[in-house]
């Protein structure tokens, strides 16, 4: 009798596949979250990383002004990703430190370490469009997408740059704390890895552009930019990221990036 | 501190720095004026004031996660020789483990989660002559253990050494009108500034909250400030004082306090309270409040953040606290922009004495590594007899001009 039910949910599931089959095209919906997934899967699986990380802010009138920041993040299974921020320069925030407890869909936790005081604040961590550090990027734009946070659709396949590409659409699920209507993002077909990202605002006008250079491969299977150039179209302002010595399987864990970690850290 | 406990203290952190070699060397050094809106109201009080402060500080870790700070402090004030002062802020070495850490010496240790008014904060002593805004902290000589099992987060630590409070001269302005004396303290301990405290902190973080709560016993940070008809008699002969003066009295309390900070969404919500026994009495203290952040204001970058706190206490003590029936309204407006703009203001009714003042905070940076702080206090009603009403002319503005390396 058992086998007699499995067999039948067997046909079943064949016929379901059969009948699928002959809709041959999936919609541009299916498309854009299998590319995104992929994206995603390629992305994961590192354990947990670090990097130096230097931005170059560039005004209208062309002055430049400098940061420096260490990053560590750390995979955690089934509750997204812990980064840790631990600025260097400008001299006057040295010390200071931006932690994330990013969730696979609640809320993130975001707290901020005061050096001179000592001090952990918590800090309201659901607004992500404001700019990091006065740069172009917003925390949204730093902090690890987690999939579940955008719907995605699949525009069209186009070369950039070279690279064979997919072009998918990214809508964000929580409008409301997003500074983007939708971003337009550009994919190797061979390793899924972004090279451009239009970002639209909230009246979708082309607000930024970013631009991914120098992949590198790491650990034989991560591959990661080492410079990234933010645009703003309506502010003529730009940043430029340069990533410096990623490492990879560090040995971090989650007590460190634990809030009472955060006064021990340098 | 005495100056060969400081001199000792300063010739360990400087042959460690020796020995430790190759580390790191940041800090700042700043030059600061204090300009006051009115003539002094008491007796040898200077008008102005012009300072220079310097805080360099030295770092260094080891392989195996350990590591050593020393940071040393010092200030050069025109007016109030009191105010021209140096400490110790850190000089301390912590050796980590993966779970629990040891840091031995000088150390600096916040609690809290309020803004206007840091009641629960207790492990080191406020120095008070830097900036009546008493965020400003001395050293403090101790022990800490801490342990991180699944469980939270438990500290614990050994004071040997007390630090007494700083207070301004008789030059110096924002003071009472007697000067506080400091050559005759009184202890309710028997062993002086050298009473073993303890304390011990429990915390944890349960989704948007973060908590503690913990223990201290020992010496009371905040002195009782005696005056001849205000004075443990079985301490201290009335006879014996000083009319001119205030003879501070540091009493030995135990005190259970606790913290909250808590985010949903824009909101953050803060409390902090505590039950202290004491030599007169015991009673309870509290303060907490609420802030709301508006981001991205007008579709650009600029955040608002408006906060409300109250604070509260059941001493009967008058004159002595400030902060028994106090409401308080504050904004903080960042334009997050490459200099690192903010501008902080905040304002305090008392609800009872028809008392309140207004402070304004604003800063920036300037290049890489220069900081301008421009900030002004204004005492605008106070009720004859408080505390407060001693400094009803000393509304000021401070510019502070800091070079950070």
């Amino acid at each position: 009798m058992r086998y007699g039910t499995c067999a039948w949910a067997v046909a079943l599931m064949a016929l379901g596949a059969a009948r699928l089959l002959p809709a041959a095209e999936p919609s541009p919906e299916e498309r854009g979250l299998a590319i995104a997934t992929e994206a995603d899967r390629r992305e994961r699986g590192y354990g947990d990383s670090t990097a130096n990380l230097r931005m170059v802010l560039r005004n209208k009138q062309g002055q430049t002004s400098e940061r420096e920041l260490r990053i560590r993040t750390l995979e955690v299974e089934n509750d997204g990703t812990r980064s840790l921020c631990i600025f260097d320069t400008p001299p006057d925030v040295k010390g200071t430190i931006l932690l994330t407890h990013a969730h696979k869909e609640a809320d993130d936790d975001q707290w901020l370490f005061l050096p001179a005081l000592r001090r952990i604040r918590r800090i309201a961590a659901q607004n992500k469009s404001g700019s990091f550090m006065g740069s172009e990027f917003s925390y949204e734009d730093i902090a690890t997408q987690e999939l579940g946070k955008h719907t995605y659709r699949w525009l069209r396949d186009e070369v950039y740059d070279g690279n064979d590409c997919y072009v998918i659409e990214r809508t964000p699920v929580d409008k409301a704390n997003s500074g983007y209507s939708r971003q337009v993002a550009w994919l190797d077909k061979e390793h899924y890895r972004t090279w451009k990202v239009d970002y639209y605002d909230r009246k979708n006008d082309l607000l930024k552009t970013l631009t991914f250079k120098d992949y590198r491969k790491y650990a034989e299977r991560f591959w990661r930019a080492t410079r990234m150039d933010m645009v703003n179209h309506q502010t003529g302002k730009s940043t430029i990221l340069t990533w410096s010595d990623f490492t990879f399987g560090t040995g971090l864990r989650e007590i460190d990036f634990d809030r009472n970690s955060l006064t021990l850290l340098r | 501190m005495h100056i060969r406990t400081w001199a000792a203290a300063l010739a360990i952190g400087i042959s460690a720095w020796a020995v430790a070699g190759a580390g790191e060397l940041s800090g700042w050094i700043a030059v600061e004026g204090r300009g006051f809106l009115n003539d002094p109201l008491h007796r040898g009080q200077e008008r102005d004031n012009a300072s220079i402060a310097a805080q360099p500080e030295y770092y260094h870790t080891w392989e195996n996660g350990s590591s050593f700070t020393f940071v040393p402090f010092g200030r050069l004030d025109s007016a109030d020789a009191r105010r021209t002062h140096a400490d110790i802020r850190e000089l301390n070495y912590l050796y980590r483990e993966d779970n629990w850490f040891v840091r031995l010496g000088v150390g600096k240790v916040f609690w809290g989660a309020t803004e206007f008014v840091h009641l629960v904060d207790i492990i080191n002593q406020t120095d008070l002559i830097e900036h009546i805004d008493g965020e400003d902290k001395l050293g403090q000589p101790m022990l800490e253990f801490s342990i991180s099992p699944s469980w939270g987060t438990l500290d614990f630590f050994i004071l040997p050494y007390f630090r007494e409070r700083t207070f301004p001269g008789r030059k110096g302005r924002l003071r009472t009108g007697r000067v506080v004396d400091l050559d005759n303290v009184i202890y309710e301990s028997s062993s002086k500034e050298r009473n073993l405290d303890v304390a011990l902190r429990y915390s944890n973080t349960f989704g948007g909250a973060d908590f503690g709560v913990y223990v201290f016993r020992g010496t009371s940070r905040e002195p009782l400030l005696a005056t001849p008809d205000l004075v443990p008699p079985d301490l201290i002969d009335p006879e014996d004082l000083d009319d001119d003066k205030l003879i501070p009295f540091y009493e030995q309390i135990n005190q259970f306090g606790t913290d909250v900070q808590y985010a949903s969404g824009n909101w953050l919500w803060k409390l902090e309270a505590y039950w202290r026994n004491g030599y007169f009495q015991d009673y309870f203290a509290a303060t907490g409040g609420v802030e709301y952040t508006f981001f991205g204001v007008g579709g650009g970058n600029t955040d608002i953040g408006v906060l409300t706190e109250y604070a509260f206490n059941d001493r009967d003590d008058g004159g002595l606290t400030i902060f028994q029936n106090d409401l308080f309204l504050g904004m903080r407006l960042s334009p997050n922009d490459a200099a690192g703009t903010h501008l902080l203001a905040g304002f305090a009714q008392d609800l009872e004495r028809s008392e309140n003042a207004l402070s304004v905070e604003f800063t920036r940076r300037f290049g890489a590594n220069w900081r301008l702080t421009l900030d002004a206090w204004f005492f605008l009603n106070t009720a004859r007899g408080s505390v407060l009403d001693e400094l009803r002319r000393d509304d000021f503005a401070r510019l502070q001009l800091a070079y950070h390396f």
